[in-house]
């Protein structure tokens, strides 16, 4: 596996591109396209937790289902283990999906009703092939103990589970076929905040068991802080900021970053933060523009965001930025 | 744990009042097609003038027609035609139709757009005159009219399954049996079917009703089933001749079709709140 010195990572996402068409007005006119995805690179490390944030819209769910080969990738690559992906068939990649799985946001809609758990939990081994049913069930109850379920529950159906419960069931099944990387799309947004906890920290349990890597996204700041060893923030399908977790949280480097943090609540009554609000929704996911995809709502920009797109480049070790005044943004705020 | 789910199951189909009413009226007729091919009272083919337009008695439970044939066991052997033909035109939609709406379902673009402009296109005609067109083409009879029937079933079944197909592999159960590496023929089967199930079922039973009323539409313009072999649809046309000398004669088999309809719809209703809780009315 190690080409070098350098063990290979986990996942390497090299430059995606993701633009989807827009169905035509009319006849004449040109199919208008949202963009999605523009560029984005990143790699993760075995055993590291990765966290990507942002709002709603700025392309995490799309970047998951790309790199999970569930739609077809327009421009870059996607590497699992050093394995390329991208134009593969789906027959092709059926036996490589062993290796990375995924747990969905949504609890009550990511289980098949009809199905019982044994059912669900075995599905990705139901897939790559025939094994025995000794065999299968034995690896199903292996795997739902992990999680904390009891073998029994095995021939119970979804609908008698709570919400964490089923998440569990939903973890378990990415987990059965012991994968390197698992994608998880906001995979407790939908719990109950108690339940958030015990999920999550069952995930961590589970990396320091298995050495499983995770790509996590999430809209929750401090759910990444928790969980992630390196964060990367997404805007209209970019990377604007990207670092080790502690580094990142602690002093920002691209306005956008700072505005999250900002909107953060922070225990302790009474007290007034001063704090920046972001103003309007995210726009122009329909359109290319010039220069910096924050200009509209970033309260510091100048005449050459408009003008030049800011590279996402270094601006400490190990932390990168795509702001012309990344320097000011980590030295004074906004 | 399943012995649970029976329980419940059997639960909500009592205390469904038009599962169970409906679910009486079509067992009865059922019992009335299978007494039929062993036993009728009377008999529903021989002619003998000397017994026309009796009155009903011991002998001939609702009287004789005109050709003096005993119109109780007319009905009851009627009945037979009536499922058979209803149960054939709806299984050959069931089976073509469900299958075209899961390929539309499963393929998306150009596939489905053939297929469900296909269906479009034959919705345009109104049932009963394509019906009518394909006997004129193909020769009225009995098999002609279940296979006049059962065309127009195809779109109906076609429609249906699409549509709730799509809702179903927007799920994210199925995005997860992908990411699983399962193909779209093996979702299908394993995870699409089995959640549309209930709602095909549903439609089936309706469909049912509407076969037998069309069969009898069809009987009664000469053609569906051919004489001697007693039908709803032609008993009325001939009753109709006699309408003011036996006004009997017309109303028997036209209560007849009406119980049939009515039970199979109320069943069909009824197995909505059964098999799909979250699908029933508020009551």
């Amino acid at each position: 596996m190690t080409t070098e010195n350098l063990p290979v990572p986990v996942l390497e996402v090299h430059d995606l591109v993701r633009h989807y068409r827009l169905p035509r007005e009319s006849l004449f006119a040109e199919p208008g396209h949202v963009f999605a995805l523009n560029g984005v690179t990143f790699e993760i490390h075995k055993g590291k937790s990765f966290g990507i944030v942002g709002e709603s819209g700025c392309g995490k769910s799309t970047l998951a289902r790309n790199v999970m080969a569930l739609e077809p990738t327009d421009a870059g690559s996607v590497k699992i283990l050093g394995k390329e992906v991208v134009g593969l068939s789906f027959d092709q990649l059926r036996p490589l999906r062993q290796h990375f799985q995924m747990v969905f946001q949504d609890p009550y809609g990511s289980l098949d009703p009809h199905h019982n758990v044994g059912r669900i939990v075995a599905e990705p081994l139901a897939a790559l092939g025939a094994i025995s049913k000794t065999e299968r069930e034995n690896r199903v109850r292996d795997v739902l103990q992990s999680v904390g379920l009891k073998p029994q529950d095995i021939s119970k159906y979804p609908h008698e589970f709570s919400g964490g419960q089923r998440q569990r069931i939903a973890i378990a099944r990415a987990l059965i076929t012991h994968p390197e990387l698992i994608v998880a799309d906001e995979p407790v947004s939908a719990l109950d905040v108690s339940v958030q906890a015990q999920v999550l920290n069952l995930l961590k349990d589970l990396q320091d068991e298995f050495g499983v890597t995770y790509m996590f996204i999430s809209h929750d700041l401090a759910v990444v802080e928790y969980l992630c060893d390196e964060v990367a923030v997404m805007y209209l399908g970019e990377i604007v900021e990207k670092g080790q977790t502690e580094d990142l949280f602690s002093s920002p480097a691209h306005p956008y970053t700072r505005i999250l943090l900002d909107a953060v609540p922070k225990p302790g009554a009474g007290k007034k933060r001063e704090r920046i609000k972001l103003q309007g929704n995210v726009t122009g996911q329909t359109e290319r523009r010039i220069g910096c995809a924050f200009q509209d709502r970033c309260p510091m920009a100048k005449d050459v965001c408009r003008e030049v797109k800011p590279p996402l480049s270094p601006v400490a070790p190990d932390h990168l930025a795509a702001c012309h005044f990344s320097d000011s943004v980590m030295k004074d705020g906004l | 744990m399943s012995e649970d789910r029976s329980l419940s199951f059997v639960n909500r189909c009592r205390r469904s009042r038009s599962f169970v009413v409906g679910g009486v009226m079509t067992a009865f007729l059922l019992m009335c097609a299978i007494v039929s091919l062993f036993w009728t009272p009377g008999s529903a083919y021989d002619i003998t003038i000397a017994n026309r337009f009796l009155p009903p008695s011991g002998a001939h439970w609702l009287g004789t027609d005109q050709f003096g044939r005993d119109i109780a066991s007319m009905l009851m052997t009627g009945t037979q035609n009536s499922i058979v033909v209803a149960v054939v035109a709806v299984s050959i939609g069931l089976f073509i139709g469900v299958g075209l709406g899961l390929l539309a379902a499963a393929k998306r673009g150009w596939t489905e757009e053939i297929i469900m402009r296909f269906s479009d296109f034959s919705f345009a005609f109104p049932a009963i005159l394509s019906a009518i067109m394909l006997t004129a083409i193909l020769g009225p009879g009995g098999v002609n009219s279940i296979l006049a029937i059962g065309l127009y079933n195809i779109p109906v079944f076609a429609r249906l399954t699409r549509g709730s197909a799509n809702s179903i592999w927007a799920r994210e159960f199925v995005m997860a049996a992908r990411a699983s590496g399962k193909g779209r023929f093996r979702i299908t089967f394993e995870h699409i079917l089995p959640n549309i199930l209930s709602i095909i079922i549903v439609q089936a039973t309706i469909l049912f009703a509407i076969a037998i009323l069309a069969e009898a539409a069809l009987s009664y313009l000469g053609l569906g089933t051919q004489p001697p072999e007693p039908s709803w649809g032609r008993m009325l046309n001939e009753a109709q001749t006699l309408m003011f000398l036996d006004p009997m004669q017309a109303i028997y088999p036209g209560f007849a079709i009406a119980i049939a309809v009515f039970g199979l719809n109320l069943l069909g209703d009824g197995l909505r709140d059964v098999l799909d809780p979250r699908l029933s009315r508020k009551r």
